[in-house]
């Protein structure tokens, strides 16, 4: 029996009888990451890392959650687990999993480059891989982030003196605290949507250090605040809330910004492509550090990755995921 | 290309028009000269030809950027743009360029002049040296088709700003065979010109939808009904002894419809009709497959003018023996076009598209459902007392077009759209039930919300029984509600039927696999409507 196995309810550990950010509710749930697709709700028993904890309680609610922090290593029934940085939000984990020398890597959702907010990604040696494939295209190319920000802070910049507000749509967890450590504060004030600020407040109170913010609520007067750039999630854009803001540009944040046809589709006025997610040669890059033989391709171009996987000399396989929906599109 | 390519920057990242009219008006004042005559001739449909096939430049791309040629067929369709996947997959430029975009045009002309491994070298130098959107920019010149949000009619507005004068003038200049090679700024935009007032359109007036019932138009007397033609509207000029004919779009067709120029023997000079331009036989007007075989064709061969002539449906008359009637009451007019086309004979090209006579709303709304039978999609209702307006406006013109046919059908392949909808399936094939097999009968892209199309792709994504390159077939479940406009019978299709302006209506989440509609139903509706 493989140490890891692929469930209708997510991915299975037979010899610590538990499972990775399971689809289901399921006894005891080891969980890489807070965002929706991952950390579910009904599980009998959560653990992650201490950093990602604050926020899934946030968004769970009162669970039994147990926490761990990175390389610590916990026994399991017969397996030894230990959480790892994935890079993709703050307190996201790679989980290891080792029975009887075997070891397995479920590496959730990653990036290899630094971002400045998340614990950086570490390549993890494994026989092993479980890796996503999001961008897992040839096209999907990633700029520097330096290079990125300062696309940003142009265009907020000619907003600005416009006197229009910028509207910067993007996710709430993960995704906008990146953007406000990107954000250049002397152009103007940076307003965050409630869905936003409340996810600040719980990032702030467990020390993590984010860029001054301002909540943009109800009682907010938005011609008190000229210059104003605003992040909320994409769904907000162009709502009643953001219409009371008067003159405005609006702009996606994300991976998908890359091509132009879901550029045109989602973005209002401009898309700027930055990701939480691997690109292409971050995918590559990683698994090639992992030295592990046997890799397990979830969540994105699956076939097509194995397939180029398998022509490279791995041994790889396309493992079907449950799709996150809007959520996972908007997240990435 | 820095140039061109701030100038397509600025035009890609904005949806507003006032914009991207702004980003065009600086780029024809501040631009090289013959960067400025190259963009029209791009925006206006104009390109170099084509040198090298697709094919080579996927092999090409795929070899720099070092990825199997089946990996850059995977992506191309996810991506939806060809020039785009290139621009994409190619590592990036390890040198710069200054160079115009009139210099990369003349290097795309240059190469139909070479071999095949001369054209490689330059391509590939010219991907080495061109940043990624100048890339792409390159990429679309060379495989055509050069679509990226400007309309003829933004990038009129734009010269006109820049140039000075007016829209209509400059729509006019820009019509006909110029060579971009050849002409200079000036003679293209700024010299003087008297013949081209003669071809000068006046702007069509467009009709709303009605989506009431009539009653709300008030008293019936006032409104005068006719069918709403399914043909191509087209203003015809009689001017100077030429004739000129104009698509809605404002696009010269006289070469396309020579037919049309026998009119000239029968209307006097200083005419300008509006009307519909219909393929014609055995004393009625034809479907508009018929009228098919003409569009798109700029050369007609004579077998095709024997097998599919067209006329001019005319309903209105905008300028008569030299003068501008559009303020003239429509019932004035058509007093004037009703003398006017009462003496043509049989044979002539022109046809007054006739008046449905009506008492009151209800006999109105009878001859209505009657319109499929006179080969119409519905009724026109124009006010007696209005001028002819410009544009689209509200209030003196209405079209009033009958419901659609529907059919409920199951969807059994997708494929994912291009452009902006890359990356989502959008186009789906439909079948009907024949027995127990499903047989294919029609393909439909729109109808459905973004929202929607989102949450079929996720379906698609997770039911997907096997694939055909960029086709899935999938577990055959949901069924749609499919409308139309018309049905006939088709030698080319398996069900035996071609549906005109198939799209989906609805999606029957409320309706079982099994309560899909089968082909004898759709037998049933060519019988009837076919």
């Amino acid at each position: 029996m493989s140490v890891l196995t692929f469930t209708p309810d997510g991915i299975y550990c037979a010899a610590g009888d538990f499972y990775i950010d399971p689809w289901r509710p399921v006894p005891r749930a080891l969980i890489t990451h807070g965002h929706a697709d991952h950390a579910r709700w009904g599980m009998g028993n959560y653990l992650a890392t201490d950093i990602a904890a604050p926020v899934m309680r946030h968004r769970l609610g009162d669970i039994p959650l147990e926490t761990i922090t990175y390389g610590e290593q916990r026994v399991i029934g017969d397996a030894t687990v230990s959480f790892h940085p994935a890079g993709h939000v703050p307190g996201s984990a790679q989980i290891r999993v080792e029975v009887a020398g075997e070891v397995w890597v479920a590496s959730g959702d990653y990036k290899v480059v630094d971002d400045g907010l998340s614990t950086p990604f570490e390549p993890i040696k494994c026989h092993h891989f479980i890796t996503e494939s999001t961008f897992g295209l040839p096209v999907f190319r990633w700029q520097d982030q330096a290079d990125v920000a300062a696309q940003i802070n142009t265009w907020w910049s000619v907003c600005a003196a416009a006197g229009k507000t910028a509207f910067l749509g993007c996710y709430a967890l993960g995704k906008a605290q990146r953007l406000m450590g990107m954000l250049n504060p002397e152009i103007g004030p940076i307003l965050t949507h409630t869905a936003i600020e409340n996810t600040n407040a719980v990032m702030r109170d467990q020390g993590i250090n984010l860029a001054k913010t301002i909540r943009a609520d109800a009682d907010l007067t938005p011609k008190d605040h000229p210059g104003a750039l605003v992040l909320a999630p994409p769904s907000a854009l162009g709502s009643a809330w953001a219409r009371k803001f008067g003159a405005q540009e609006t702009a996606f944040a994300s991976g998908w910004m890359a091509l132009r046809g879901i550029r045109r589709r989602r973005a209002g006025d401009r898309g700027f492509v930055i990701s939480d997610h691997a690109d292409w040669a971050g995918l590559l890059s990683a698994i090639k550090a992992t030295e592990a033989e046997n890799i397990y391709v979830t969540h994105g171009y699956t076939d097509i990755f194995a397939r180029y996987l398998n022509a490279k000399g791995w041994n790889a396989q396309a493992v079907p995921t449950e799709f996150g929906g809007d959520e996972a599109e908007d997240a990435a | 290309m820095k140039d061109f390519a701030a100038l397509f920057n600025a035009i890609d990242q904005s949806t507003k028009t006032t914009v991207k009219v702004a980003a065009l008006a600086d780029y024809f004042a501040t631009a090289a000269e013959s960067d400025r005559v190259w963009t029209i001739a791009i925006f206006s449909g104009r390109r170099p030809k084509r040198a090298v096939t697709t094919t080579r430049l996927r092999e090409w791309a795929a070899e720099v950027a070092d990825i199997p040629l089946w990996l850059f067929e995977e992506a191309y369709p996810i991506v939806g743009d060809l020039a785009e996947t290139i621009a994409l997959v190619l590592p990036p430029p390890d040198q710069t360029s200054d160079l115009g975009l009139t210099h990369w045009i003349n290097t795309l002309r240059a190469l139909t002049d070479v071999d095949e491994s001369a054209r490689k070298v330059v391509v590939l130098e010219a991907w080495r040296s061109l940043d990624p959107t100048q890339r792409f920019l390159f990429n679309k010149l060379l495989t055509g088709g050069f679509r990226i949000g400007v309309s003829q009619k933004l990038m009129t507005r734009a010269l006109a700003r820049a140039a000075g004068g007016d829209e209509a003038e400059m729509a006019h200049r820009l019509m006909g065979d110029w060579n971009p090679a050849e002409v200079t700024w000036h003679s293209l935009i700024e010299a003087d010109d008297p013949a081209a007032n003669a071809s000068r359109p006046y702007p069509f007036y467009l009709a709303y939808a009605l989506e009431d019932e009539p009653e709300i138009l008030g008293n019936p007397k006032d409104w005068q009904a006719e069918w709403k033609w399914d043909g191509i509207r087209g203003q015809l000029i009689l001017r100077d002894g030429q004739h000129f004919v104009w698509s809605r779009g404002e696009e010269l067709m006289t070469d396309r419809f020579p037919e049309l120029a026998r009119a000239r023997d029968f209307i006097p000079d200083g005419t300008v009709l509006d009307g519909e331009i219909l393929a014609w036989g055995d004393g009625i007007p034809q479907n508009f497959n018929a009228l098919q075989r003409r569009i798109g064709r700029k050369t007609v061969p004579k077998k095709l003018l024997r097998d599919a002539p067209v006329i001019l449906y005319a309903y209105d008359l905008l300028e008569w023996q030299g003068q501008d009637i559009r303020d003239t009451p429509q019932r004035e007019r058509r007093t004037l076009l009703e003398a006017l086309c009462k003496g043509l004979p049989e044979d002539a090209p022109i046809k007054l598209s006739p008046t449905v006579a009506f008492h009151d709303w209800t006999a109105l709304a009878q001859a209505r459902s009657d319109a499929r039978e006179a080969q119409a999609e519905g009724l026109m209702l124009k006010r007696r007392d209005s001028p002819y307006l410009t544009g689209r406006k509200k209030g003196d013109w209405w079209k009033w077009k009958l419901d659609p046919l529907t059919i409920d059908a199951v969807m059994i392949y997708a494929q994912a759209g291009s452009g902006r909808r890359a990356n989502l399936f959008t186009d789906f094939t439909f079948a009907v039930w024949n027995g127990n097999d499903l047989v294919p009968f029609t393909k439909a892209y729109s109808g459905l919300t973004d929202k929607e199309f989102r949450k079929i792709t996720a379906w698609v994504k997770k039911n997907t029984v096997q694939r055909f390159g960029p086709v899935r077939s999938v577990t055959p479940h949901h069924v749609f509600e499919i409308a139309f406009e018309g049905i006939q019978a088709s030698s080319r299709h398996k069900s035996g039927v071609a549906l005109r302006f198939p799209r989906m209506s609805r999606w029957r989440h409320d309706k079982p696999l099994q309560e899909a509609n089968s082909l004898d139903d759709l037998n049933e509706m060519l019988k009837t409507y076919g």
